[in-house]
This record gives C-alpha cells, structure tokens and sequence, in this order.
C-alpha cells in the first residue's frame, strides 16, 4: 500500500514494528513503533507518558516526512 | 544407517497454545511432535523422526528478531539434529517471517539442512527466497496435507544431501539460481521456437526470467510541515464502532474511507479493530494507539501542521492479496492526491 501511494505522488511515512517487513514491501520513509498490536502506544504505561511516547513517534514521523531521502530509511532515533 | 534426528519449528498457533492472545510467548521446546509435526512425521515413513519441537510467539519473533533468533538457534543446536524444518507458515505474514528467519538462520550458523514452507505471497518469500529452500503451499492451513506431501521428499532429499532439481521438479519457490545443463536442442533453435510462439501469442516459458524490481522512488520531502495537509492510512483495521463497511478481519475485499472531523481523538465509544491477525484488546482500548489520532489533532491546534485531512483510510492486512491492497492503495493514492493532502501517515500493525 505504501508503495502505491508513493507512486501516486504523496511522500508517505510507513509506521510499523516489524521494519523488515517494511523494507520487503518497498517502503521508502520508515519509522519503527512500539509492538504489533499497540504500534503507537505501550499499555504497560500510564496514560500521560503513553501520549507522550505516541507524540515522540508521530513527530518522528513528520521529521521523515521532511528529510530528503535517496533510498529505503529506517529513521531509528 | 539411523533414522535423520528432525527439530521441527512452529508458532503458538499450531501448537494448541493459543490465538492473538498468545502470540508473545517466548520460545521453548517440547521433546514431542506437535500439530503439522504429526503429519510430517507420518509422511517421513521411518526415515526421519522429529525429536523436538521448538515453538514461539508470531508477536514476541518479530517484535524482538535478534532476541528471539538466538534463542531459538540455541534451542535447535542443543538437539544436534540432521535437519531442520519450519511452518509450514501458508499465508500468515508474521510466522513467515519468523520461519524464513529461522529456518535461513539454522542453514547459516548451524550449518544444518533447513526448509520451510509458505504461500507466495507470504511477506517471509521476498526476504529469505534466495538463500532458502520454501516450498510453495496454498494459502489457508486447509493446504496442510498438499504442504506436507511436497515437504516431506525435499526434506528428506536434503537430508541425505541429495541434488536438488528445478523449483518445478521439486514443489519449492525458484531461488534465482542459474544452472547449466545439457540438452539436445541448441540456444538459438530454442530462442526461434519460443519466438514463434510469442508472435502466434502461444504460451511460452521463458529460460531467464528478469528479476521484478519494483521499487518506487521517494518523493521529495514536504517543504514546510507547518503548512501541509497531513492524511492517515492504516492496515490496522481501524474501523467506526460496528464495523460499518463490514471489512473483512482477514483477507480484506475492501477499505474504508472513514470521517473524522470533530474527533479530538478515537476511543473505544467511537472506534475499534477490525482486524483479526493481532490481539485486538489495545486497539479497541484505545484506537489511537494505531491511529494517532489526539496526536496529530493536537498538533494541528498547536500550528505545528497544517491540517489533519477530514478522512482516513483504512483495511485490514490480514492474509490481503497483494493485489487487493495495492488496488485499494491505488485508488487511495489517487483520492489523496486530487484532495490537495500534501504526506501521507500510515500506520501497520
């Protein structure tokens, strides 16, 4: 899916755990989460440092979105 | 000569333990046969015996590779065996990947003869076919009995370090391997025929398949963040409570185009999971915890995007056709493109 929305135009961040997967499907912005079930949360965590995390991640994210990339990128920290 | 010594690889699934809810075991081992084990060990005849079964979590494989990795390698060398089987895995992405892992990594560091088995486009076939025999099933457990009739000789040949012929010949995903052989027709007699055949529109097989790189280039990078239309897609089966679309929790046929204007962020009042291929209780606990909903809706308030786009787009990636999802993201795309979104979010599960 990544893939297609990159060739219809869109630069697209792919946010998932297991970035081995990521980089098989031809994603080209990766930003690796959390867990499977949770990607972008971590129910061990109080609620405000769980929020906290997601907006570390998602603004991990909009960095990718803002970096010129020639090839795959894991974007690890 | 005795009987080949077989350790044999499966996930939580297959071995009775559990669903979704189990797929973060760790790995152990069982001196037993389990599950697919029984029939691999009926169809080896008394040549072969699984002496041990290793058995780990979908979830806790993938979510810790080099961890989980070495244990089972451990695990496996501890049994010193002849031969080392995984899955087979059919369509389930995650086990894929753990047995492509496992099963390359046995053959690799172990120096032990290794096969697994997976439906084409099991995500496990594009990492690991090069460097691994994976046999070809179907892609539901249904194919059991097909799997194992194809994996049990290629087992058994490997085991006795026997030559291994074409992928045809012996049921396993091609490798990319060139082999030279004689034949009683010349190059060029053969490249006329399939020529003529190709100009009457015949089926032909071609002798040098060229690899499929389909890869796409990176877009530029959005110019300022702070301006842009910001969309999000998810896999993860992110649905309105009630599933209105009834997307399928596997083997999706469709996805959903979702409104989310006047959501400050998703909860389990509003939204939940429709997919089937991961533990659904965080998701419908809190849906922004794969789809960063409040996140982004804060961000929009603090200026710090432009906007969030009013619609998400969502599917389930469970056992989804390549070809559905890339059809479903095709039009996405599209959509995205002409409603003026500047980058697109999507989030996998």
């Amino acid at each position: 899916m990544v893939k297609e929305i990159e060739r219809a135009g869109l630069p697209v961040v792919h946010m998932c755990t297991v970035v081995p997967i990521s980089l098989t499907v031809g994603a080209n912005r990766i930003v690796p989460t959390v867990a499977i079930p949770h990607p972008l949360g971590n129910p061990a965590l109080n609620p405000e440092d769980e929020k906290a995390l997601r907006r570390k991640l998602v603004e991990k994210a909009l960095r990718a979105l803002q970096t010129e990339v020639e090839d795959q990128t894991v974007f690890e920290d | 000569m005795g009987k080949f010594r077989v350790v044999h690889y499966i996930n939580q699934f297959f071995a009775g333990i559990g669903g979704e809810e189990k797929a973060d075991i760790k790995p152990e081992v069982r001196e037993t046969v389990i599950g697919p084990g029984m029939a691999l060990n009926a169809g080896f005849k008394g040549e072969a015996e699984i002496v041990a079964t290793v058995i780990c979590g979908d979830s806790y494989f993938n979510e810790n590779i080099e961890e989980a990795k070495a244990e089972v390698l451990e695990m496996v060398k501890k049994y010193n065996p002849d031969l080392f089987i995984a899955g087979p895995a059919f369509n389930a992405g995650r086990y894929g990947v753990a047995c492509g892992t496992i099963t390359d990594a046995v053959q690799k560091e172990l120096g032990i003869p290794a096969l697994t088995a997976m439906y084409e486009e099991n995500p496990g076939v594009d990492m690991f076919k090069k460097s691994i025999y994976i046999v070809a099933t179907k892609n539901s457990a249904a194919g059991m009995r097909d799997a194992v009739s194809k994996m049990v000789p290629l087992a058994l040949k490997l085991a006795k370090g026997e030559e291994i012929g074409s992928p045809e010949e012996e049921n396993y995903i091609a490798r990319g391997i060139r082999k030279n052989f004689f034949t009683d027709k010349r190059g060029s007699e053969r490249a006329v025929e399939m020529l003529i055949k190709k100009l009457k529109g015949e089926e032909f097989i071609t002798e040098y398949p060229m690899p499929d790189f389909d890869r796409v280039k990176p877009n530029p990078a959005v110019k300022d963040i702070s301006k842009a239309t910001i969309a999000l897609v998810t896999s993860g089966g992110i649905v309105p409570k009630g599933n209105p679309d009834h997307i399928e929790s596997s083997s999706a046929s469709k996805y959903g185009k979702y409104d989310i204007e006047g959501f400050d962020n998703l909860t389990s009042e509003d939204h939940q999971t429709a997919h089937g291929g991961y533990d659904p209780v965080y998701a419908n606990e809190d849906p922004d915890r794969v789809l960063p909903v409040d996140i982004l809706r804060e961000m929009e308030k603090e200026g710090k995007i432009g906007k969030l786009h009013r619609y998400y787009y969502a599917t389930v990636g469970n056992g989804t056709a390549v070809k559905s999802a890339k059809a479903f993201a095709e039009k996405i795309g599209k959509e995205l493109k002409e409603a003026g979104v500047d980058a697109v979010i999507l989030t996998s599960t």
